[in-house]
């Protein structure tokens, strides 16, 4: 005799929705999007076989053979390549060194009461200007060349990082710091050797979830003032509504966030996974 | 009287937070090789006198001397057993444990003092009987395991004196007895002298060889209404080696418990100052007149 209520597959607080099915239930939305898409696109190329709004895939295909695969005439490089190693370069080099700075400071400013009472003000002024407002006074100062946007991609990412730091140093507990001291560690193996192994995989975590602004910032002064580069690309080409490159380079923007995020993930799950235990 | 060269020596120390004064004249001389178990009401101030004694606060006035020597921050003289947080989460137990002996080598670690660390550790480790569970983090460890890794690793720099915060107050009744038994036998084999604070009385009258109370709970001659902190209203001398738990069940032991409960815990009895039962050789007391005059 089975008593058991029937469990709901999808609906209600109760739903397990497991194997096979979860994996189609996965899958719908894209499905769903991909589908009306192509609708949208054969009817319109229906009415106007010009049309350049909504690209047929083979159109896609042949924008992104061209981009990827054939040399510029006019400067002999691999287009997509050399877009990608740009903006990748800008946004890495801007964001690593948030992430390096923050972590110093923030730990100094969540462990030395001084440091905090020198800093915290600051850093939150810091926080609430908004990075694209100051961006003419980057490109007077620095000009339009690359160190512009590698300093509005820092100065994005570096208060976030740092405050974060700085607030999770300041939760660990205060028994740590008096257990170190009375194991005969001073304020500098305390920071470096107990305080800071600690804080790296935090750190890890929140550079991962900055990387969303960090491409805004780096898309957005490239789209202003630059020579090449991924959001360099977006925007000339929308003069000519050349959707057929536009669509392709969203699309390889989204898979370089998402590698860079898995990465990072797995490098706290495998390296820190106690953290992982702790914090989940 | 040669009471400042006691190991530990506390005179005249007040303790105050702003207006409200926690630890009010007290006057302690501790000899080495004491297990001193400290007990009190809730809130009365035992946390703050071992972070007095810790170094990690200091005293509003008065005198704190170890051996003769007034008392700086925090270092390796004294150790740390916390009821919480008593690992670093980052380490697994052979390196929480090992950790006091790598702060003493600097920054550059040579190989063969590694080696020596490590075994030092080990041997710690088997002692405490976690010699299975080296690679183990702190979250992987129960309560009773944890506390034992935190008792080696501040164990293992051999500091003067063990200071103890209710270290066994999260752990489940039959942990805490083979915990109170484990300390006993570390404390018999390291020479060290132990400050242990609980809430436990039986725990204290059990463990200590010299038992301290400290209450707000007593009058003196000072003007009523004033703010009062706590001080240590007794001060016995326990047995000095505990054979095994049945003593818990003698009378003896039950009638100390009451007379100590009655004494430091019962708002409505409140001893006059020169009234104290402060019986062990060691204590003393320095008055001021206001103070023993009977109102």
């Amino acid at each position: 005799m089975n008593d058991r209520p029937k469990i709901p597959r999808f609906l209600g607080l109760a739903a397990k929705p497991a194997g096979p099915w979860r994996a189609v239930l996965i899958a719908i939305p894209f499905v769903l999007c991909l589908g009306l898409y192509i609708a949208a696109s054969q009817a319109r190329h229906a009415e106007n076989p010009r049309d350049k709004i909504l690209p047929t895939f083979t159109q896609m295909g042949e924008a992104v053979n061209r981009m990827a695969f054939q040399e510029d005439a006019r400067t002999g490089k691999y287009l997509m390549l050399a877009d990608t190693v740009s903006s990748l370069r800008r946004l890495l080099l801007g964001i690593v060194l948030a992430a390096v700075l923050g972590l110093v400071i923030g730990i100094h400013m969540g462990l030395f009461p001084g440091i905090e009472a020198l800093s915290s003000a600051f850093v939150t002024v810091v926080s609430i200007i908004p990075p694209l407002a100051i961006l003419p006074i980057l490109f007077i100062t620095f000009g339009v060349d690359e160190v512009a946007k590698v300093v509005l991609i820092f100065i994005g990412t570096f208060p976030l990082i740092c405050r974060d730091t700085y607030l999770y140093t300041k939760n660990i507990p205060r028994e740590q710091i008096t257990k170190a001291l009375t194991l005969g560690a001073g304020p500098f193996r305390t920071t470096y050797s107990v305080i800071m192994p600690q804080v790296i995989p935090r750190l890890l975590d929140t550079t991962r979830l900055s990387f969303g602004a960090g491409w805004l910032f780096l898309i957005a002064s490239e789209a202003i003032a630059s020579t090449d580069g991924l959001g360099y690309r977006i925007f000339l080409v929308r003069r000519y509504l050349a959707m057929d490159i536009i669509i392709p380079y969203v699309f390889l923007i989204t898979l370089l966030g998402y590698l860079i995020d898995l990465a990072l993930k797995k490098t706290v799950s495998w390296k820190y996974s106690w953290y992982r235990e702790q914090n989940g | 009287m040669e009471k400042e060269t006691n190991f530990l020596y506390l005179e005249n120390v007040y303790k105050s937070y702003g207006p409200k004064t926690v630890l009010d004249d007290i006057d302690l001389a501790v000899s080495e090789r004491e297990f001193c178990t400290v007990v009190g009401p809730s809130g009365c101030g035992k946390s703050t006198l071992l972070r007095l004694v810790l170094g990690q606060e200091f005293p509003t006035s008065g005198t704190i001397r170890m051996q003769g020597e007034p008392l700086g921050f925090t270092d390796t003289r004294r150790g740390i057993v916390y009821q919480r947080y008593s690992l670093f989460p980052h380490l697994n137990v052979l390196e929480n444990v090992m950790l006091g002996k790598v702060m003493e080598m600097g920054f550059f670690r040579p190989r063969s003092k590694m080696k020596a660390a490590r075994e030092e550790a080990m041997e710690f480790l088997s002692r405490c009987r976690l010699g299975e569970h080296t690679r183990k983090y702190p979250h992987e460890l129960s309560g009773g395991m944890r506390q034992r890794v935190a008792i080696a690793q501040a164990l293992i720099v051999r500091p003067r004196v063990l200071l103890m915060d209710e270290p066994f107050g999260a752990l489940d009744p039959g942990t805490r007895e083979s915990m109170q038994l484990f300390i006993l036998e570390q404390w018999e084999k390291s020479a060290m002298t132990v400050f242990f604070v609980t809430h436990d009385l039986e725990e204290a009258v059990f463990l200590g060889t010299r038992i301290i109370v400290l209450s707000q709970y007593y009058i003196d001659g000072r003007e009523e209404g004033g703010a009062r902190g706590a001080r240590i209203v007794a001060d016995y001398k326990l047995g000095d080696v505990a054979t095994s738990t049945k003593v818990k069940a003698s009378a003896d032991f039950g009638g100390l418990i009451e007379k100590i409960r009655h004494e430091g815990f019962s708002p409505d009895y409140r001893q006059h100052v020169t009234e104290f039962n402060l019986t062990h050789p060691d204590s003393f007391q320095t008055l001021e007149e206001t103070e023993r005059k009977k109102g």
